[in-house]
C-alpha cells in the first residue's frame, strides 16, 4: 500500500496540516485508492509546511507547501506516483537545506511515526540504551564526558561532569529532570523533538537514570506547549506498555519511571532551581547555590537536570560511540547544534550542523535572508537574554567561546532575524520590559532595575535628554549584571548593551529627527 | 458531577469537584501544580474558595497555596471568556509585525490584552513565545496554534474553523 506522510506537529497544524491530511484521506477514498496515511513530526523546514511526502520505492518525495484545496490537483497530477506538480520538491532528503545538515539528535524527526515504538526501533532507536544496559555506570558517564557534550539549555556546562557528581552523590533516591520549559523566544527544538521523536528523549532519560542510579524522572514542559505535552504523555504510556519504562526496562532488571509535568506560564521556571521549586509545588523562585542540584536537587535529592536536547542527544552518543560525536565540531564545542532560524527569515527552520558553521552561513545560506525581502539588519542569538548583532559579526563561527568572546551567546540556539525596519531602541526597551514581567522578585537589581530600565528607555526613545539617560541605562545594566542572583537579571544587559553598542544611531533620537527634516 | 454547570455560572462554586481533584492527585510527588492545573481546567479558574480546601488536603498553609496560585500566570482568579486568544509578543513575532497584530486584535475585540470582552466571548492575552517562531507572528486560540497569524485567521479559529 502507498504510504503518505503528513506532519502532526503543532507548527505544521498551525498552517493547515490537519485539513490537508483529511483531504488526502477523503480524496483517496473517493477515488478508490488505498493509501496509508502516516502522521509524522515535522522535518523542521517550516516554509514548506504543510509538507506532504509520498514513499516511492523507499524514497520519500516531497510536495509543499500544500493547502487542502491543492489536494485534488495533486491526485490529478498523479502525486502518489511521484508525478510533476508546481509544489513538487523531489526527494526530500535531497532538498539542499536538509542535505547540508548533519542530523544526529534529529535523525528521526519528521521521518518516523512518533506514536510507534516499533517504528522508533526500526530507525535505530534503543541501540544506545541497550549498550548502556551492558555497561558499568561509570563507563556510561565516561562516554558522555568523552563525547564533549555540553548542556544545550544555555550555559553549555559539560554534561558528563554534571552526571559524575550525581553518580558520586550518596542517596537512596535520585532524580533525572528534563528541562523542557523552552522559554527563549526564537527557539522550538525541544517542542519539535517531543512531537516528532519523543522516544528519543525517553531513551536518553533512561540512560541517564542507569548512569547515575536514578529510578525516577520528570519532564517539565511549558504550558504554552499543550500539544507537545499530550504527545509526551502518550509516548510515556506507550513506553511503559512496551517495556521501555517501568520496573524492568527492556528486561534488564533495572527500573526507570517517568512523568510529564506542565509548567504554569513563568519564564523563570526554565532556570533549573526555579524549575525544581515549581516541580515541588512552590512558587518558581531561584534557590541559592550551593548546594548544586547535583548534590541536593529535587526534594533535596541528588538530581541531574538537563535541557531536553542534551538528554535526547545521549542515545546517539551511546549508540555510535563518544568519538563519533566528538569528531564533529570545533574547539571546545563538540558535536552538533540544532539551530532554530526564526523571525523575519525566508527559510525558517531547524538546522542541525556541527559547530563551526558561521552565523552568516546560517542566516544567508540556510535562511535565504529575510522573509520581507528587505536587507537583514540585526539578529538576536540565544533568546531574550542574547545579544543583538549586526551583519558585521556574521563571520562568527557557531562556537560557545567564539560567541562569548564577542559579547554574545549561543544559548539554546535560537537565531531571530530582523530586517532594516527594526528599531533597536525599542528592542532594548523590550528586553527590560520582559525582565520586569518575568522577574521572580527575589532580588532588587532585577525587580526594580528592569522597571527603571524600561522607563529610562522610554525617555531615550522620546528624545528626552538621551545622552544622560543612556548613561543611566548603562549604570543600571552594571548594577543588574553584578547584583542579580540569576541570569535573568544578570544577562538582561546583554541585549540592551549590544543594541546600544552596535546600533548607536537608533538611540540618537535628536540626530534622527534632524535627518528626517 | 456538577463540574460543567459550575463553570458556566460563576457565582456557584463546586467544592466537591475541587476536593475530588485534590484527593485524586495528592499521592503524586509534588502534587500542587497538577491539582491547580486540573482545577483551573475543569472549573475555568482557581476560585479563592478552592485555596483552603486544597491546603487542607495537602497539609499546607493557605498562604502557601495562595502564593503559588498568584505566582503563575496560568492560574486564573476569575473565569475567562468562552474563547481564549493568546497572541505572541516576543522577539521573533515582533520581527514579523506581531505588535501590529496585537493592536489590530485589541481594536477588533475592543479590549486591551489581558481582558475579556463584555459579552464574555473572548479573552485576549499576551504570551511570550509559542514555539512557532519560524511561522510568526503566532497566536494560540483555545489551545490550538495559528501560524502566520492575522485578524482573519484568528477570527476563523475562534469560529471553529481550523487553520
Ligand atoms: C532565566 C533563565 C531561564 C532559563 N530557561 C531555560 C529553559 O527554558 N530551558 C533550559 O533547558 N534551560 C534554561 N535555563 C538554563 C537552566 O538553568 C540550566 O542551565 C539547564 O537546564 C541545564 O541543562 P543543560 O546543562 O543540559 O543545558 C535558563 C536559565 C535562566 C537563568
Ligand atoms: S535576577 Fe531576577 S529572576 Fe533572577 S533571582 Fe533575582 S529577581 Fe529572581
Ligand atoms: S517568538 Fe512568537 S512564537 Fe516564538
Amino acid at each position: 500500500m502507498i504510504r503518505v506522510f503528513v506532519p502532526g506537529d503543532a507548527a505544521a497544524l498551525s498552517v493547515g496540516a490537519e485539513a490537508v491530511a483529511r483531504a488526502i484521506a477523503a480524496e483517496a477514498a473517493a477515488r478508490g485508492i488505498a493509501v496509508t496515511l502516516v502522521r509524522t513530526g515535522s522535518r523542521g523546514l517550516f516554509w514548506l509546511e504543510p509538507l506532504v511526502e509520498v514513499e516511492r520505492a523507499g524514497v520519500r518525495i516531497g510536495y509543499g507547501p500544500v493547502a487542502a484545496a491543492d489536494v485534488k490537483g495533486l491526485f490529478d497530477a498523479g502525486f502518489l506516483a511521484g508525478g510533476a506538480h508546481p509544489a513538487a520538491l523531489g526527494p526530500v532528503e535531497a532538498i539542499p537545506y536538509l542535505a547540508r545538515q548533519q542530523r544526529l539528535t534529529f535523525a528521526r524527526c519528521g521521518i518516523v511515526d512518533p506514536a510507534s515504538l516499533a517504528d522508533y526501533e526500526a530507525h535505530g532507536g534503543l541501540k544506545g540504551l541497550r549498550r548502556a544496559l551492558a555497561m558499568e555506570p561509570a563507563a556510561i558517564v565516561a562516554a558522555v564526558t568523552e563525547s564533549g557534550l555540553r548542556g544545550r539549555g544555555g550555559a553549555g556546562f559539560p554534561t558528563g561532569i554534571k552526571w559524575r557528581t550525581v553518580l558520586g552523590a550518596e542517596g537512596p533516591r535520585k532524580y533525572i529532570v528534563c528541562n523542557a520549559d523552552e522559554g527563549d523566544s526564537g527557539t522550538y527544538s525541544d517542542r519539535l523533538l517531543m512531537e516528532g521523536d519523543p522516544f528519543c528523549l525517553i531513551e536518553g532519560m533512561a540512560i541517564a537514570g542507569i548512569a547515575v542510579g536514578a529510578e525516577k524522572g520528570f519532564v517539565y514542559i511549558r504550558s504554552e506547549y499543550p500539544h507537545a505535552f499530550r504527545r509526551m504523555q502518550a509516548a510515556i504510556e506507550t513506553a511503559r506498555v512496551g517495556g521501555l519504562l517501568g520496573a524492568d526496562i527492556l528486561g534488564s532488571g533495572r527500573a526507570f519511571e517517568l512523568e510529564a509535568r506542565l509548567g504554569a506560564g513563568a519564564y523563570i521556571c526554565g532556570e533549573e532551581t526555579a524549575l525544581l521549586e515549581s516541580l515541588e509545588g512552590r512558587r518558581g523562585q531561584i534557590r541559592f547555590k550551593p548546594p548544586l542540584p547535583a548534590i541536593s536537587g529535587l526534594f533535596g535529592r541528588p538530581t541531574v537536570i538537563n535541557n531536553l536536547i542534551t538528554l535526547a542527544t545521549v542515545p546517539s552518543i551511546l549508540a555510535d560511540g563518544a568519538d563519533a560525536y566528538r569528531d564533529y565540531g570545533i574547539g571546545r564545542s563538540r558535536g552538533t547544534m540544532p539551530i532554530q532560524l526564526a523571525g523575519n527569515v525566508r527559510h525558517g527552520g531547524l538546522v542541525e550542523r556541527a559547530f563551526g558553521l558561521t552565523l552568516g552561513e546560517l542566516v544567508e545560506e540556510f535562511g535565504g535572508g529575510t522573509a520581507s525581502g528587505r536587507p537583514v539588519r540585526a539578529v538576536q542569538v540565544g533568546g531574550p537574554l542574547g545579544a543583538y548583532w549586526p551583519t558585521a559579526l556574521f563571520d562568527t563561527p557557531l562556537d560557545y567561546e567564539a560567541f562569548a568572546a564577542r559579547g554574545g551567546m549561543v544559548g539554546h540556539g535560537g537565531v531571530v532575524v530582523f530586517d532594516d525596519t527594526v528599531d533597536l531602541a525599542r528592542q532594548a526597551r523590550f528586553a527590560f520590559q520582559f525582565c520586569a514581567i518575568e522577574s521572580c522578585g527575589k532580588c532588587t537589581p532585577c525587580r526594580i532595575g528592569a522597571v527603571r530600565g524600561a522607563e529610562t528607555m522610554d525617555k531615550v526613545i522620546r528624545g528626552d535628554a538621551p545622552e544622560a539617560n543612556l548613561t543611566l541605562v548603562r549604570d543600571l545594566c552594571e548594577v543588574m549584571r553584578d547584583g542579580s542572583l540569576c541570569a535573568l537579571g544578570g544577562l538582561t544587559p546583554m541585549p540592551v548593551l549590544s543594541a546600544i553598542d552596535h546600533f548607536p544611531e537608533d538611540f540618537d533620537r535628536a540626530a534622527q529627527s534632524c535627518a528626517a527634516d | 458531577m456538577a463540574g460543567p454547570a459550575a463553570a458556566a455560572e460563576d457565582a456557584a462554586f463546586d467544592a466537591a469537584a475541587v476536593i475530588e481533584i485534590a484527593e485524586g492527585l495528592r499521592g503524586l510527588e509534588g502534587p500542587l501544580l497538577p491539582i491547580l492545573h486540573a482545577v483551573n481546567d475543569r472549573l475555568g479558574h482557581v476560585d479563592a474558595r478552592a485555596v483552603p480546601l486544597i491546603a487542607d488536603i495537602l497539609n499546607l498553609s493557605r498562604a502557601e497555596v495562595h502564593g503559588v496560585v498568584g505566582f503563575y500566570h496560568d492560574f486564573r482568579r476569575a473565569p475567562a471568556g468562552r474563547h481564549r486568544v493568546q497572541v505572541c509578543r516576543a522577539e521573533a513575532c515582533q520581527a514579523m509585525g506581531g505588535e501590529a497584530l496585537v493592536q489590530q486584535l485589541e481594536r477588533r475585540f475592543g479590549i486591551p490584552c489581558g481582558q475579556t470582552t463584555a459579552d464574555r466571548q473572548v479573552t485576549l492575552e499576551a504570551v511570550y513565545c509559542l514555539g512557532n517562531c519560524a511561522l510568526s507572528p503566532a497566536a494560540m486560540v483555545d489551545g490550538a496554534l495559528v501560524g502566520r497569524a492575522d485578524g482573519e485567521r484568528i477570527a476563523a479559529a475562534i469560529a471553529g474553523r481550523a487553520p
